[in-house]
C-alpha cells in the first residue's frame, strides 16, 4: 500500500483516567485467577490428544464418515483402561517401549486393541516417563521452531506494512481455496483466513487430510493447514511480502488445532477465552481449561491471537454494550499473560457494529476504537467490518465499510477484516474482494498520515463517551469480581446468555488431574515461557 | 394505459439497467467486446461497458449499462402467500411477552440414530446460521438443547421437565425414510403422553418439505435452509394466535416473506 505516512499507533489522544484503567486490569486478575487454578488443576481429552499429536501420533482408523482419528482412539483407549487422571503420555510411552520405541506402532497397537495401556511401576515407569521427556522436547522445539522459521522468512522475503488487510476464503474444497487465497494475495491481502465448515467447533474430533467437502467453509486438518502455508509461502516469494495465515482455534478440539497450527506454521489463530461458551454452548470448564493450554501452544509459536469480542456486538447492541467488548478484553488479556502470550500476541478484536440510524455513529465508532487504541498502546488490534447493518443494499454497505476503514485507519488498528459489501447475502465473489482491497487501498492511502494530526477536544463528545465506556467497563468487572466468573456467566453477564457449570457440550472430557499427573509436553511449554503449568 | 412494467432509469419505459459481473479473462478489447455480446444475449440493447478492472493476470471485473427489451405484467404473476409473517426481531419478544407474560421455552434435539446436530445447533445456538443469530438470541425464549441421539421418551420427560410450550425436531440423515419414521415416534410418544395438543411441535432437515406438516401430525415442517428467524417467526406468530392475539396485531410490524 503507498502512503506518505509509516503506519503507527496514535496514543495519548484522549485523556484516560489511569487510575480506573488500572483497577481494570487488576479486578481481570482477580477474576482470572479461579479460572487460571481450574486449567491447572484439570486436564481434558483434546488437550491428551493434543500432546499426542505433538509426540508424533497421527493418522485415522476406518475410512469415510466412518473414520476415527488415531489420537481419538489412544486417548479413549487409555482412558478406559487407566484413565486420564495422571494423563496419557506416561502409559502411551510405555506402550512406545514395550513396541520397541516406535511411536506409530504402538498407537496402532492401542488403538487396534492388540496392546491395553497400563500405568507402569518402577523401572518402567521410569523409562516411559523419560521417553515422554525427551519426545516432550523434541515437539516443544518443533514449536518453537516454527516461531523461528516465520522470523527468517519474514527476513528474507520482507514484512508486510500494517495495516495488514485480512480477507476470509471459504469454499469448502482446500484446492479451490488455494487459487483464490492466492488471487487475494496478489491484489493485496496481508492475512488469509480460511473458515471453517460449519458446525466443525463441535466436531469432538479433527478430521484428516486434505478436504475438499465443506458446508460454507473448509475443515481444519493439519494436512489442509501445510497445503495452504505452502501455498501462501510461494506467492509471498513472489510478492517479495509474507502472507499470514489464520484459522479457528476454538470449539472442543481448541488444543489439537492449536498444536496442528504451532506445527505447520500457521502466524494467527482466532482464540478467544469465553467465545465457544457463549456462541456455541460449548461447556464453560472445558473451554477455559482448553484455551490456557491452546495459548501455551501460540505463544512458543509466535502465532498472534485474534479474540472475539465482535460476536457480542452482533448480538447485542454496539452502544448499550460497547463496555462488555472492553471488559471481555481486558480478561482475555490477562488469561493470554497467564499462558505467555507477549502483548504484541494478542489480537484483541473489536468491530464497527453501531447503527447506522444512531445520531452520531462515526463519533461514537471513532471513541470507542480510539479508547481500545489507549487501553492496550501494544496490541495488534484486530478490528472488524459492520455486518449486523448490512441489509443488502450493497450501495450503502460499501460506504459503510469505507467508514470502517476510515475510523480504522484514524486509530491506527494493525490488523483489519475487510467488510464485504455483499456480506450476508453470499460467500464473496472474487469481485467483492477486489472492491474491498480498492475501498482499503483508498482509504488508507490517503488517510494513514491524517490519524498523527488529529487531536479530539478536550472534555469534548469523543473523550465524554471514552471516558464513560471505561466507567461503564469498571463497574461489570467490578460486579463479575464479586460473584466470580462461573456465577456472572451463570448470570447471564456476558452476550445475554445463561451458561451453566455442569452445562453444554464437551464436560464429559474434562478430568481432575490426580495426585501424580504428568505432562511432560504441557511443563515444557511452561518452563520455556517462564509461566506457572 | 399500459400495466405493463419496464425499468426505469430516468425516463418512463427507458428499460435502463445496471450490472456488473467477472468474467475470467485478462483485461483487453476483446474481453470488453466479450461482456457487451453477453450483455446483449441477456438481451440489452445499446450495452455499455463503463468499467472494465483488471483482477489478476486471469480476471476482468466489468460494470454494464444497458436497456432491456422485456417488460411484465404484475397483475398475471401468481404470488405464494406466507403462511406466517415473518417479524423483527423486537416483535418476536413483544409477542411471546404479550401471549405467555413469561419466557417461551424451547425443547430442541436430533431423535433416531442421527448424530448430526449441525441443522438443530443451526437454529438454536446463538451463533445462528447465515448472518441470522439461533433461538438462543431472543431474550424471551429459553432453550433447552438435548443435542444428539435423543429418545421419544426423553423428549417426553423434558417437556414436562422444563413446562416446554414448543418442540424442535431435527433429522439429517434419511436413509430408508428414517426421518419420517423419527417424526412418526416423538408425535406418537408426545400424543400418548397427553402433551401434544399443548405443544407447537416442529420438525426440520434437508429432506422435508412444508407441505408433509399434516400427514406427520406436525404443526410445521422447515426445510433446507431454513433461517433461524424464520423459526422464531413462526413460534412468536403461533403462541401469538394461541392466546388469542389479533392478526393485526401480530402482523402490525410483519414484513412480506
Amino acid at each position: 500500500m503507498r502512503t506518505s505516512a509509516p503506519f503507527f499507533r496514535p496514543l495519548g489522544r484522549l485523556r484516560i483516567d489511569e487510575g480506573v484503567l488500572a483497577e481494570c486490569r487488576e479486578l481481570a486478575t482477580e477474576i482470572a485467577a479461579p479460572v487460571d487454578h481450574l486449567a491447572a488443576t484439570h486436564t481434558t481429552t483434546s488437550i491428551e490428544r493434543a500432546c499426542l499429536r505433538l509426540v508424533g501420533v497421527d493418522g485415522i482408523e476406518g475410512r469415510g464418515v466412518e473414520a476415527v482419528p488415531i489420537p481419538n482412539r489412544v486417548v479413549d483407549e487409555i482412558g478406559a483402561s487407566v484413565g486420564l487422571e495422571r494423563g496419557a503420555l506416561i502409559p502411551f510411552f510405555d506402550a512406545v517401549a514395550s513396541c520397541g520405541g516406535d511411536i506409530d506402532a504402538a498407537a496402532d497397537a492401542i488403538a487396534g486393541r492388540a496392546l491395553t495401556p497400563r500405568w507402569p511401576q518402577g523401572a518402567d515407569r521410569d523409562d516411559a516417563a523419560r521417553r515422554a521427556k525427551e519426545a516432550a522436547a523434541a515437539a516443544v522445539n518443533c514449536i518453537e521452531a516454527a516461531a523461528t522459521a516465520r522470523r527468517d522468512v519474514v527476513e528474507r522475503v520482507g514484512e508486510a506494512e500494517r495495516p495488514w488487510l485480512y480477507l476470509i476464503v471459504a469454499t469448502g474444497d482446500i484446492h479451490e481455496d488455494i487459487p483464490q487465497a492466492q488471487a487475494a494475495a496478489r491484489n493485496g491481502a496481508d492475512v488469509i483466513a480460511v473458515i471453517r465448515s460449519t458446525g466443525q467447533s463441535l466436531l469432538d474430533y479433527v478430521p484428516f487430510g486434505a478436504t475438499s467437502e465443506g458446508f460454507a467453509g473448509t475443515y481444519a486438518t493439519q494436512e489442509n493447514f501445510r497445503l495452504m502455508r505452502a501455498a501462501l509461502d510461494e506467492v509471498g516469494e513472489e510478492l517479495g511480502r509474507y502472507v499470514r495465515l489464520t484459522n479457528y482455534a476454538s470449539g472442543l478440539c481448541m488444543p489439537e488445532i492449536a498444536a496442528m497450527a504451532g506445527m505447520e506454521r500457521l502466524d494467527m489463530m482466532l482464540n478467544d477465552c469465553m467465545y465457544g461458551i457463549m456462541f456455541r454452548d460449548i461447556n464453560m470448564q472445558r473451554t477455559f481449561i482448553d484455551q490456557h493450554f491452546s495459548r501455551m501452544v501460540h505463544a512458543l509459536a509466535g502465532i498472534v491471537i485474534n479474540t472475539g469480542e465482535d460476536n457480542y456486538l452482533t448480538t447485542a447492541d454496539a452502544v448499550d454494550s460497547a463496555h462488555t467488548v472492553l471488559a471481555s478484553q481486558f480478561l482475555n488479556e490477562r488469561f493470554a499473560f497467564t499462558a505467555g502470550l507477549s502483548e504484541e500476541q494478542m489480537g484483541l478484536g473489536h468491530a464497527f457494529e453501531i447503527d447506522p440510524d444512531v445520531p452520531d455513529q462515526i463519533l461514537l465508532e471513532l471513541a470507542h476504537a480510539q479508547l481500545i487504541r489507549e487501553c492496550f498502546p501494544n496490541a495488534p488490534l484486530k478490528y472488524m467490518p459492520p455486518t449486523k447493518h448490512m441489509t443488502g443494499n450493497i450501495f450503502q454497505g460499501f460506504l459503510y465499510d469505507g467508514m470502517f476503514n476510515l475510523i480504522a485507519a484514524l486509530t491506527g488498528q494493525d490488523i483489519v477484516l475487510l467488510g464485504m459489501m455483499t456480506e450476508g447475502i453470499h460467500t464473496p465473489f472474487l469481485s467483492d474482494r477486489d472492491l474491498a482491497l480498492e475501498n482499503a487501498r483508498y482509504i488508507f492511502g490517503g488517510a494513514a498520515g491524517l490519524g498523527g494530526e488529529l487531536r479530539y477536544e478536550a472534555g469534548g463528545a469523543v473523550e465524554r463517551r471514552a471516558a464513560q465506556v471505561l466507567e461503564e467497563c469498571r463497574q461489570m468487572l467490578r460486579k463479575v469480581a464479586d460473584i466470580g466468573m462461573f456465577a456472572a456467566i451463570e448470570a447471564g453477564m456476558f452476550a445475554d446468555t445463561v451458561r451453566t457449570p455442569a452445562g453444554g457440550k464437551g464436560l464429559a472430557g474434562v478430568v481432575q488431574r490426580a495426585p501424580g499427573y504428568v505432562n511432560p509436553v504441557a511443563d515444557e511449554l511452561s518452563r520455556r515461557l517462564g509461566i506457572g503449568a | 394505459m399500459s400495466a405493463l412494467l419496464r425499468p426505469y432509469g430516468d425516463a418512463t419505459g427507458d428499460g435502463r439497467v445496471q450490472l456488473s459481473f467477472t468474467l475470467p479473462i485478462a483485461s483487453s478489447e476483446r474481453a470488453r467486446q466479450a461482456a457487451l455480446e453477453l450483455a446483449r444475449k441477456m438481451g440489452f440493447a445499446e450495452p455499455q461497458v463503463v468499467h472494465m478492472k483488471e483482477m489478476g493476470p486471469d480476471f476482468s471485473f466489468f460494470i454494464v449499462y444497458g436497456a432491456t427489451a422485456h417488460s411484465v405484467d404484475p397483475a398475471g404473476l401468481t404470488v405464494a402467500e406466507p403462511d406466517f409473517p415473518l417479524l423483527p426481531s423486537p416483535e418476536i419478544n413483544r409477542i411471546i411477552r404479550d401471549s405467555l407474560k413469561r419466557q417461551l421455552v424451547v425443547v430442541g434435539a436430533c431423535t433416531g440414530t442421527d448424530a448430526h446436530t449441525l441443522g438443530l445447533d443451526a437454529i438454536l445456538s446463538m451463533k445462528g446460521f447465515a448472518g441470522d443469530k439461533g433461538l438462543e438470541y431472543w431474550q424471551e425464549m429459553r432453550i433447552v438443547n438435548m443435542g444428539a441421539q435423543v429418545s421419544p421418551g426423553e423428549i417426553v420427560a423434558a417437556v414436562d421437565e422444563h413446562a416446554a410450550d414448543a418442540v424442535l425436531v431435527s433429522q439429517v440423515v434419511t436413509q430408508r425414510d428414517a426421518h419420517i419414521f423419527h417424526l412418526q415416534e416423538v408425535h406418537a410418544a408426545l400424543t400418548e403422553a397427553g402433551l401434544r395438543d399443548r405443544l407447537i411441535l416442529v420438525g426440520g432437515g434437508p429432506r422435508f418439505s412444508p407441505d408433509q406438516a399434516p400427514a406427520l401430525g406436525f404443526d410445521r415442517i422447515f426445510g433446507r435452509g431454513t433461517k433461524p428467524s424464520e423459526v422464531a417467526s413462526y413460534l412468536a406468530w403461533k403462541v401469538g394466535r394461541r392466546a388469542g392475539l389479533s392478526e393485526a396485531d401480530l402482523t402490525r410490524a410483519a414484513t412480506l416473506a
